[in-house]
């Protein structure tokens, strides 16, 4: 996935492009006309993945003296212009990060690297407000906290990640589970929401409650829409299932390139709810949003659950997904029922990335990261039903957060994909899934 | 306007060195999906390994670049067997979810900071390709080339080595498609139980096709890798995946010359829209978004041409309807 950090080629690119269109240049590779844009460092310095600004940073050049400093502007980022080719260290004053704030790498204080002829080069430096790295166990910040307490705290934050994943997550299901679709483009409904309740919140100046609610309404239309408008009429034409599987990688494509145009490309948090600190209860500690998540979570898990076990169209929805062919033979309309499954999809997916964008905060591809791991919790819970996406996505969320126990905290997704590897070796009906065949 | 510029700018990625990198990569990707009909979603992760094979085996371990390069060929012989031995028993769409997967979590694995004392972590490795940039035969600040088509010396070098390598796999995957094994391999596309029922080990014939395209896959990520002469893992996103879907889509499924000329028109639009919206926005003919979201309606284009490329024509410009088997199991 491209991050929101220019790549070289894109900085190459992008330079290219200005060059093109101020001067009507024609493009030669290295041609010394191009030296308007000179060698540079480029830069970005961030907390917990935040831009920070005002930090300073020095860049010398190897075996010469100081070639010049820059301080970050309001979005982190630094440039600083170079006199020619070669190897630059850029390193970055302590003195000026703000308090409580550390390396997040102890030993990532600077960075060497070669700048080419004409080139641009992009370093990052990652500070942190938490625990450093290679501190884990014993030393620094939260982990002064014995073992099992820390355990006990993961896990709680890990059935509050993994109750996000299972709303995300049952919509995803069932769509498979009706209609055959691998819905690649699942994740940028997540993404919608969370990003339609960040506008009404922070332009329209709604209250999150209100905005949320407003989202999940539109969240549930534009789910309705998608079945309407594409994979309705798919369908009909006899569209295959690989062939919507690869229109839906085209359409998370658009739409989550669309969300960024029109969002933004950086992270952005609510503005209700932003800075609340965490109460103690017993051994372990929560924020009251998080506190919030995890009920709401539960009420519309329970909600979603009622639903299907006792109303008509969950039980529709439930045949469907059992034998398309057999509900449709017993007078079940699977149209509507399926329309009715993208709408409550579309909805709990909204609903899904308000929660999720309140504790990570709203990202243009927040929706994509999670939908690797709404995979492993329905393949883990069994393809397809609506139970087993439940379970499935609450282990998953907790054996992400769990396993920053063991290992950097950074690799935790890791371990989340590594488990749907795993179950798809050893048991690829998943745990609630008939023992079909499935190769 | 400046057509010139835009022409020019076409032409040169027509031929560019991004269409070599993605025509290997989709060359790879035609054997998994347009010959066997494997759903590979990872092939970003072999040219992954490929890349940091070479790049970790010059930089990290001190290796010389050659025995560098057999390691990266090796590295995605070894990833094709560690993805295909669970998963090319289960169903195709299995096999789209684990393989794409495996290719964040590699990703995420290269950039970590626990594994950066080898790989780099997020900076990614650089330098490593001295040996092939030395062994360029053209005169450095000369240009060469005619019309359009000029080039600087170390990229006419890059072109030179890469057309001739997608040649080479051209040629590769023109005469095994004609070979018994090729028509094995067709078969196992239409109709796997029939294909086993006459004798054929269908898993193993479906374990080739995954290494022979994941091995074609790490050439290419080597390729640009030597090229750039940089590795940065945030490179290797799913997005990769995705466009060399788009190029062998394009060009067509299951045609030996599908995916090179499907890279090559691809970038040539997408660089002809990069430069007409870039030009439409900075002479102010644009006002609704900026240069630098001109940059991702590119990303937008892709999306929307697969779609009504998968919808109106799956057998893209150069394909036979017949011969994709777009409806798996």
């Amino acid at each position: 996935m491209l991050r929101s950090l220019p790549r070289p080629r894109l900085i190459r690119h992008l330079i290219a492009a200005a060059l093109v269109a101020t001067a009507g240049f024609v493009l030669v590779a290295t041609a010394p006309a191009a030296h308007a844009a000179g060698e540079g460092l480029l830069g970005r310095v961030t907390v917990d993945s935040q831009p920070v600004a005002n930090v300073s940073i020095t860049v010398t050049k190897k075996g010469g003296g100081q070639v010049g400093t820059a301080k970050t502007g309001p979005d982190g980022r630094f440039t600083i212009g170079l006199p020619g080719s070669g190897d630059y260290t850029a390193t970055v004053d302590p003195r000026s990060f703000p308090s409580g704030v550390k390396l997040l790498d102890p030993k990532g204080g600077s960075h060497t690297v070669p700048v080419s002829s004409d080139g641009t080069r992009f370093v990052i430096f990652p500070l942190t407000a938490g625990k450093q790295l290679g501190t884990a166990g014993g030393g620094g910040g939260q982990s002064n906290k014995h073992q099992p307490v820390r355990a006990l705290q993961l896990l709680l934050e890990g059935i509050r990640f993994g109750l996000i994943i299972a709303i995300t997550a049952i919509g995803l299901s069932l769509i498979y589970g009706t209609t055959g679709l691998t819905n690649f483009a699942h994740g940028e409904l997540v993404t919608f929401g969370a990003v339609v309740a960040w506008e009404l919140n922070s332009r329209f100046g709604l209250q999150l409650i209100v905005a949320t609610i407003l989202a999940v309404i539109i969240g549930g239309v534009a789910g309705g829409l998608n079945e309407r408008l594409l994979w309705r009429p798919l369908r009909k034409r006899g569209t295959g299932l690989i062939a919507m599987l690869v229109i839906s990688i085209g359409l998370s494509i658009l739409a989550r390139y669309l969300i960024q145009v029109f969002y933004s490309d950086r992270s952005h948090a609510y503005t209700d709810y932003g800075n609340q600190t965490a109460r103690d209860y017993g051994p372990v500690n929560l924020t009251d949003k998080d506190l919030s998540s995890i009920v709401l979570s539960l009420l519309v898990l329970v909600g979603v659950a009622l639903l299907l076990q006792r109303s008509r169209i969950g039980k529709a929805m439930r045949a469907v997904a059992d034998n398309r062919d057999l509900a449709s033979a017993s007078g079940i309309n699977v149209d509507r029922v399926v329309l009715v499954v993208w709408i409550m999809g579309g909805a709990l997916a909204a609903f899904g990335g308000v929660l999720y964008g309140l504790s990570d905060q709203v990202n243009w591809e927040m929706g994509f990261r999670l939908l690797l791991l709404m995979f492993a919790g329905i393949t883990l819970g069994g393809l397809g039903t609506a139970y087993g996406a439940l379970v499935g996505s609450l282990l998953v969320g907790v054996i992400v957060q769990m396993s920053t126990l063991v290992i950097a905290p950074e690799l935790k997704n890791v371990g989340g994909l590594l488990i749907l590897i795993i179950i798809l070796i050893v048991r690829p009906s998943g745990i609630l899934g008939s023992r079909t065949r499935v190769g | 306007m400046d057509f010139n510029s835009i022409v020019t700018n076409g032409l040169q990625a027509f031929v560019g060195l991004d269409a070599v990198y993605f025509a290997l990569l989709a060359i790879g990707l035609n054997i998994h999906f347009g010959y066997a009909g494997l759903l590979n979603f990872g092939q970003v992760g072999f040219a992954a390994v490929g890349a940091y094979g070479v790049a970790m085996s010059v930089t990290t371990f001190h290796l010389p670049f050659a025995v560098g390069v057999a390691i990266g060929l090796l590295a995605g012989v070894a990833l094709a067997l560690l993805l295909g031995l669970p998963t090319l028993r289960l169903r195709a769409d299995y096999l789209a979810i684990a393989t794409i997967a495996a290719s964040e979590i590699l990703r995420l694995c290269f950039r970590s900071v626990a594994l950066s004392k080898w790989t780099g972590g997020s900076d990614g490795l650089n330098q490593f390709a001295n040996t092939f940039a030395n062994l360029n035969p053209f005169t450095p600040g000369a240009k060469y080339g005619f019309g359009p088509f000029v080039f600087s010396a170390p990229d006419t070098w890059s072109l030179l080595v890469g057309w001739t390598l997608v040649g080479l796999c051209v040629l590769l995957v023109f005469l095994l498609m004609r070979s018994p094994w090729g028509r094995v391999l067709k078969a196992i596309r239409e109709d796997e139980d029939a294909a086993r029922s006459l004798g054929k080990n269908v898993y193993w014939y479906k374990m080739q096709a995954l290494i022979l395209g994941g091995v074609i896959g790490s050439l290419g990520g080597m390729f640009d890798a030597a090229q750039t002469q940089s590795v940065q893992p945030d490179n290797y996103g799913t997005t990769i995946t995705f466009f060399a879907y788009a190029v062998l889509i394009l060009g067509g499924a299951a045609r030996v010359l599908g995916p090179v000329l499907g890279a090559m028109i691809f970038w040539f639009l997408l660089s002809i829209t990069e430069t007409v919206l870039g030009q439409l926005v900075s002479n102010g003919y644009i006002t609704f978004i900026t240069s630098s979201q001109a940059g991702k309606v590119r990303f937008m284009l892709v999306g929307l041409g697969l779609i009504l490329l998968m919808v109106f024509r799956p057998q893209g410009i150069f394909g036979n309807r017949r011969e994709i088997a777009l409806d798996a199991r």
